[in-house]
């Protein structure tokens, strides 16, 4: 258990160290507004990305019809300014739904 | 900060970060319940998600572990997912606030749904608040939820039965849409870098997908009279 125990060290020092740079940063190097307009647009790029990979893969394979669907669902319910709320259970629920249906 | 926590848009945030909460709990209870359901013990789970505190990196590292790969690679794994966390808390330095404590503290609260939550905020003060507000709501709610799950084990059942699995890749798309919808030049560099990031997933390790992802900041600059 103990090489766990090194992994798990290991990848909470990195972790943090990951987390650490920014505010460590903040306030001893000046950004100029441009590297600044890009740190915020890289963090939603970075974001989308995520959230694409994260719908439509799972593993490294396509993660099946359900989820996409489902995230298509919450996604319509969001750009109709749908509540926080209704956005989060529609998608759940509506891949719920396709995978009681037999949709994988 | 009490003054603040009396105003009527922390309530609205308040209300807002709880569908974050709930979501992230839910996965967290699955987190435990798939680490203890595949034979590691009650504290693998519950101490990883203290103090390495970020779903996706503890997911891959601990089916790594699961599947005999062994303790370096599913490091290796999770530190590679993490990298992105570097991008994110640059993103928020300004955030955080200032104290030393502060940023400490606020470092290790930063993750996905955190960030996007406190940049889909309109103003510098209600971006702290949110940034707070939904870390330390979120980091609370995770690592019950993680305990909770671990302690219940196999006896949850399968949980992409409820659909859970699509409800973070939606809170994702409430929280970045405000900014795809009001800016184009994110917008185009969001698009490339998804686009990006699929075309390369089948054939590259877990985390390097999202990291290329950033390449579509290449049509940020694009069309601007500068």
């Amino acid at each position: 258990m103990n090489a766990t125990v090194a992994a798990i060290l290991a990848l909470a020092v990195g972790t943090y160290a990951f987390r650490l740079i920014g505010p460590v940063l903040h306030g001893r190097v000046t950004l100029p507004p441009r590297v600044q307009e890009l740190l915020s647009a890289g963090a939603i790029v970075l974001l989308v990305a995520l959230l694409a990979t994260g719908a439509l893969t799972e593993a490294g394979a396509f993660a099946g019809w359900a989820r996409p669907a489902g995230v298509l669902v919450g996604a319509v319910l969001a750009w109709r300014r749908a509540p926080f709320a209704v956005v989060v259970l529609g998608a759940a629920g509506a891949t719920a739904v396709l995978r009681w249906a037999g949709v994988g | 900060m009490r003054s603040l926590l009396r105003t009527p848009e922390v309530g609205s945030l308040v209300r807002d970060s709880s569908l974050v909460w709930l979501a992230s709990g839910i996965v967290g209870v699955s987190f435990g319940a798939i680490a203890v359901a595949g034979g590691l013990p009650v504290w693998v789970p519950v101490v990883m998600s203290l103090v390495v505190y970020a779903g996706s990196a503890q997911f891959s590292a601990v089916g790594i572990l699961l599947a005999g790969g062994g303790p370096l690679a599913a490091a290796a794994t999770g530190l590679l997912l993490n990298t992105r966390t570097a991008a994110y808390s640059l993103a928020v330095a300004d955030v955080l606030g200032r104290g030393r404590a502060a940023r400490l503290l606020g470092a290790h609260l930063v993750t996905d749904e955190t960030v996007a939550f406190a940049l889909a905020q309109s103003d510098p003060a209600r971006r702290r608040i949110a940034f707070w507000v939904s870390g330390l709501g979120l980091f609370a709610v995770w690592n019950a939820g993680v305990l909770c799950g671990a302690l219940a084990g196999s006896a949850l059942g399968d949980t992409s039965t409820y659909g859970l699995d699509a409800a973070f890749p939606a809170v994702l798309v409430a929280l970045v849409l405000p900014a795809l919808r009001t800016d184009a030049a994110v917008r185009r560099s969001a698009l490339l870098g998804a686009a990006l990031a699929l075309a390369v997933t089948p054939y590259v390790p877990a985390g390097v997908p999202v990291l290329l992802a950033l390449a579509g900041l290449a049509l940020h600059g694009k069309g601007r009279t500068a």
